[in-house]
């Protein structure tokens, strides 16, 4: 095992997907059959093999300072799922950051 | 069949620049067509409503003598990935479920500016997370070969709109795979182009250092006309290349290998490979030698490391990209109590099976204590992996190999098996690490099931012509010794 | 059992830190062109990007990275050859990606230092690094008791700030100040904000959240040399509320430990009411923020050309000023650090280029002002009274209109909202009796009514006057001129 049911349910809960017993049932031996498969990289000798995050090999892409129209509050606001005040309305927040 | 549905994009272009057909009649012939067979395919998500007055503003404007674009008039699937303004976007999923999106991506506001007709949305597996168009949350789209059949994935709706005739034309996306391997178990052209050479903005992310639009077409051609259209520099895409686009058109007009150099990846074969599919191939290779190409073995020891790389570094881009879908701004908003609990319903009742596999496989890659072990590794197999492309291009101008293992599978075949789905992309994987541009063009059907077998040109970054002169030689001595182009014995569809 | 802060001291060695936050004055934001403009309609300064709508991408400011570089070289940083953006993931209903874009393990800036005076001495505050994101929505918590997020029904956000560019300041932990911590942290983040405004990187309102503080506290037993846990004290957006956070912690912690118990490494909140923190989230509890480098960013690799010429153009720093003010004001270095850890440099800077001298300048905004501020728990610069105001008051007191009795009066007016210095002058009726015809009553009333004090002064001790000049002022509430009464009292008596 790669991976216990515990620990599965610990990334559904970092994740923020309310999975039931049975979909966790279903997925952590999943989850374990994939992490044991993709845990095949840890073969390569890849000692001072520098980490590729990006194959264009560009940097310094900026944009200047400069304003560019924002979308109307109308816009902003058209596919919330809940509106007060001109703000989206969310649920109370429990955890705060 | 109506004629103007048979007619490539080539065609249908200058027959409506010539006055031979109007947009309108081209638009309507399609949807049509659309009317007729999708109920069976089940290519599209949605059809614009303003296709009919989209083809009519087009008509106008040649009637008023004004400018036409290049795609004038020529309808165009979309891959329900690209946010479009006046269609909804839903990635396939259920938490996007009617999201009209208040901005238009980049390539569909290029695509409008050369005059094509955006006809409709196409399926998908979800949020381009599968190789079937089994994980749509609108079901499956079939194979237009075989009805009980997979199209392919993830851009599996654009790849079975274009086979059949439903549009000549269709946007993917390929991540993994996601439009050559569709386009090969769908027996038409599909192309990645090199990442950064097609622009991201407005394309909802899956992986975003892999992603990368391109074009679907019934001919190498066409794929190179819409391939043209939608590359170029975005200012909105840090990772857009600013450099000219290679000259796709020209190249694909002027097929020709004669004293090229050829590699075959002799890694991309072997166990797992179904053996019509590896008859065929040998047969491409062939092919190739007969018209003057110098045909050369390759060794790429670490392509068999890009699949587990991938399955590490797809899905923890996956894991962060998804994270927005919370229910708080648009979308589905489902559950009760706090805004924790709330988003956790919304994301355990929006997202499917694969997606949340994926999620949760790259939360886990990113976990600290992971991390070096996972994501890091994986990101000097991207390392190595690239190495052996630079390697292998010095010896040769493009490396051939299968788009897949094997042929179109079956419906529920593999809907359960991740890591047997999963092996669908093997050979399309080390081009998307390694951001290079790779085609897939028809080369015949396997003896064993008479379904067509997809042959992979792969080029350096930025030289993505080279694929397309390899693609359309192929493409006109295949047809020639055929008689036909190969969707011809297509016959799943009834109309 | 409570432990005061002297006692604290006498066990323990407190170690600080400061992670300060500074919102850039760029135009746009850090990933998109939307504008920056602070109290606008909600949602109206938001787009695709900032509002994280799916298919967008981030596409960096080149100004915010020429200011991040700007502090870095005035904090004495190394700037980073090549570094890169990092996705720094958790879940928060006002971040719209639910991902913040920050930086992770490549900094742009890192391993510079800030000296700052107190007492006198100079302290070197090591900065580790100096790094760019993005800010966060802003929400509105309602249902609840006054508006805190505790108990609130639900929540609602505007996006406006979400996006802004953040440049984050971390120092290293500050060891060996001893009885003075508090008021090191003070220093550092007053002389921080002089740095950054000579920068003019970023206005540094900190009453408006452009310039915000985190200050972790940990305490090691005297001589020990063992630093303790740590905790991250958020919500400290006052000058004053540095120094009393950091007070507040060092007796709270002490206090913890003396009874035995131990300290949690957590998140605690400042409550500016009461001076205390509160215990937030622990941190304890899993907080994974599975950072990894942004891709849809490319890297950031600063020509040492475009460094250099960035450095050439830095302006004068507050040392250089300190240097400057010393001189043109005359003070010792004791009375220049007094004004600045009091946050009156600025104020009193312009009060004198609107005319008043820096004697009286420095005299009202450190004493009744300060005195002021101090009551109502708020930053000399952040009472309702402006330079121009003050200047305007040494004025009229120069010029003899005013006496500083009536001066005090005119600015407790202004302060109550009651106008300019003049219009309260002029509703109070507060001018001086300058007509010595209206005070020839009052004096022959004091006289008559002191006949003791008048053979004094007639006797020779002229500072007898004093008796008859009070009771002249008291007749006249004070609007008198003190010293013009006496000469008029010493002229009656021959």
């Amino acid at each position: 095992m790669s991976i216990t049911r515990d620990e599965v349910a610990h990334l559904a809960r970092l994740s923020r997907l309310a999975l039931s017993d049975e979909e966790l049932d279903h997925l952590a031996p999943q989850l374990d059959q994939i992490i044991s498969a993709v845990a095949q990289v840890q073969e390569v000798a890849a000692d001072g093999i520098p980490p590729t995050s990006h194959a264009t090999g560009l940097a310094n892409v900026f944009r200047d300072d400069e304003p560019v129209p924002c979308l109307t509050q109308e816009q902003a606001l058209s596919e919330a799922p809940a509106e007060e005040l001109r703000r989206f309305k969310v649920p109370r927040i429990l955890v705060e950051e | 069949m109506d004629e103007l549905i048979k007619m490539t994009a080539t065609e249908l272009a200058a027959a409506v620049a010539n006055g031979d057909a109007s947009a309108a009649e081209v638009t309507a012939a399609h949807l049509a067509r659309i009317d007729a067979v999708d109920g069976q395919v089940k290519a599209f998500l949605h059809i614009a409503d303003d296709a009919t007055a989209q083809a009519r503003e087009i008509d106008r404007k040649r009637q008023a003598g004004e400018p036409l674009g290049p795609l004038a008039g020529i309808p165009v699937a979309v891959k329900d990935l690209f946010t479009t303004v006046g269609m909804p976007t839903t990635c396939g999923s259920k938490i996007l479920e009617g999201w009209h999106p208040p901005y238009e991506s980049t390539i569909i506001q290029r695509l409008r500016g050369a005059g094509a007709i955006l006809i409709g949305k196409t399926n998908m597996d979800e949020f381009a997370m599968g190789s079937s168009t089994e994980n749509s949350a609108y079901g499956p789209s079939h194979n237009p070969w075989d009805l009980d059949l997979v199209p392919g994935g993830s851009s599996g709706g654009s790849a079975a709109a274009v086979a059949a005739y439903e549009a000549p034309l269709a946007l993917g996306t390929d991540t993994g795979g996601s439009i050559r391997q569709p386009a090969a178990v769908c027996g038409i052209v599909g192309t990645k182009p090199t990442y950064g050479g097609s622009s991201r903005y407005g394309v909802v992310a899956f992986a975003s250092s892999l992603d990368t639009p391109g074009p679907f077409g019934r001919n190498v051609l066409d794929a190179a006309l819409l391939h043209e259209v939608m590359s170029g520099h975005d200012p909105m895409d840090s990772t857009s290349i600013d450099a000219p686009v290679p000259p796709v058109v020209e190249a694909a007009r002027h097929g020709d290998v004669s004293g090229m150099r050829i590699g075959v990846v002799t890694d991309l074969s072997g166990d797992g490979y179904q053996p019509g599919v590896m008859t065929r191939f040998t047969e491409a290779v062939e092919l190739l030698e007969s018209l003057g190409a110098k045909v050369t073995e390759i060794r790429c020891p670490h392509f068999r490391y890009g699949l587990p790389a991938y399955y590490l570094i797809a899905p923890s881009e996956c894991s962060s990209n998804l994270a927005r879908f919370d229910g708080m701004r648009y979308g589905l908003r489902t559950g009760s109590g706090s805004a924790e609990e709330v988003m956790a319903a919304t994301r355990a009742a929006g997202f499917g099976a694969e997606v949340k596999r994926r999620i949760m496989l790259g939360t886990y890659a990113l976990s600290s204590g992971y991390y070096d072990a996972y994501y890091g590794k994986a990101q000097q197999v991207r390392t190595l992996i690239i190495q052996d492309f630079d390697a292998a291009f010095e010896q040769v101008d493009v490396l051939v190999s299968p788009v897949t293992p094997t042929t179109a599978f079956a419906l529920g075949e593999r809907a359960d098996d991740p890591m047997a789905m999963y092996l669908a992309d093997l050979c399309t994987i080390p081009t998307d690490l390694a951001g290079n541009a790779a085609i897939s063009v028809p080369c015949g059907l396997a003896p064993e099931n008479g379904l067509p077998v997809g042959l992979q040109v792969m080029a350096p970054p930025l030289a993505d012509d080279r694929m397309y002169r390899v693609g359309a030689a192929v493409e006109a001595a295949f047809e020639s010794r055929w008689g036909h182009p190969l969707l011809a014995e297509a016959k799943g569809v009834t109309a | 059992m409570s432990v005061t802060y002297e006692e604290a001291l006498q066990k323990y060695e407190p170690v600080f830190g400061l992670e300060t936050h500074v919102e850039l004055g760029t135009r746009t934001k850090m990933f998109c062109g939307c504008t920056t403009v602070f109290g606008t309609e909600p949602n109206t300064q938001v787009c695709p990007v900032c509002l994280g709508l799916p298919g967008s991408l981030p596409v960096v400011n080149r100004l915010a990275i020429e200011y991040a570089i700007k502090i870095g070289l005035a904090l004495n940083c190394s700037i980073a050859s090549w570094c890169r953006f990092a996705r720094k993931n958790y879940f928060y209903p006002d971040m719209p990606k639910d991902f913040q874009i920050s930086q992770y393990d490549e900094p742009l800036c890192v391993d510079g230092y800030l000296d700052v005076l107190v007492g006198g001495s100079t302290v070197r505050v090591g900065i580790e690094r100096v790094h760019l994101e993005e800010d966060t929505g802003k929400s509105l918590h309602v249902g609840g008791a006054t508006g805190r997020i505790q108990g609130a029904e639900y929540s609602l956000v505007d996006y406006n700030r979400a996006g802004i560019p953040l440049v984050e300041i971390v120092t290293k932990p500050v060891p060996g100040t001893g009885f003075l911590a508090p008021e090191v942290a003070r220093a550092y983040v007053t002389e921080l904000r002089d740095v950054l405004r000579s920068l003019s990187v970023s206005d540094v309102r900190m009453e408006e959240g452009s310039l915000r503080c985190d200050v972790n506290t940990s305490l090691s037993l005297a001589g020990s040399g063992v630093w303790g846990t740590r905790t991250e004290t958020k919500n400290v957006n006052s000058l004053r509320s540095v120094e009393r956070a950091v007070h507040s912690e060092v007796e709270r912690q002490a206090a913890v430990l003396d009874a035995g118990g131990r300290v949690i490494q957590e998140t605690r909140h400042f409550h500016e009411d009461t001076g205390v923190t509160t215990s937030g989230r622990s941190k304890e509890e899993a907080q994974d923020y599975r950072y990894f480098p942004e891709p849809d960013l490319v890297p950031v690799a600063p020509a040492t050309d475009w460094v250099e010429s960035i450095r050439e153009s830095l302006p004068d720093l507050p040392s250089a000023r300190r240097a400057r003010l010393i001189a043109a004001w005359e003070l010792s270095d004791l009375e220049f650090e007094a004004l600045r850890n009091a946050g009156a440099l600025d104020v009193v800077e312009s009060t004198v280029a609107l005319g008043a001298s820096p004697a009286d300048a420095r005299k009202w905004w450190l004493g009744e002002l300060a005195r002021k501020a101090n009551d109502a728990g708020i930053d000399v610069a952040a009472l309702p009274i402006t330079p121009a105001d003050v200047a305007r008051v040494a004025e009229l007191v120069a010029s003899g209109a005013l006496n500083d009795r009536l001066a005090r009066q005119v600015i407790d007016g202004v302060l109550d909202g009651e106008g300019t210095p003049d219009e309260v002058v002029q509703k109070r009726g507060l001018a001086v009796v300058s007509d010595d015809s209206a005070l020839l009553a009052p004096i022959d009333e004091a006289i008559a009514a002191n006949p003791d004090v008048v053979e004094r002064i007639r006797g020779g001790k002229v500072q007898a006057a004093g008796v008859l000049v009070g009771a002249v002022m008291k007749a006249t509430r004070g609007k008198a001129d003190a010293a013009r009464v006496r000469d008029l009292i010493l002229e009656r008596l021959g």
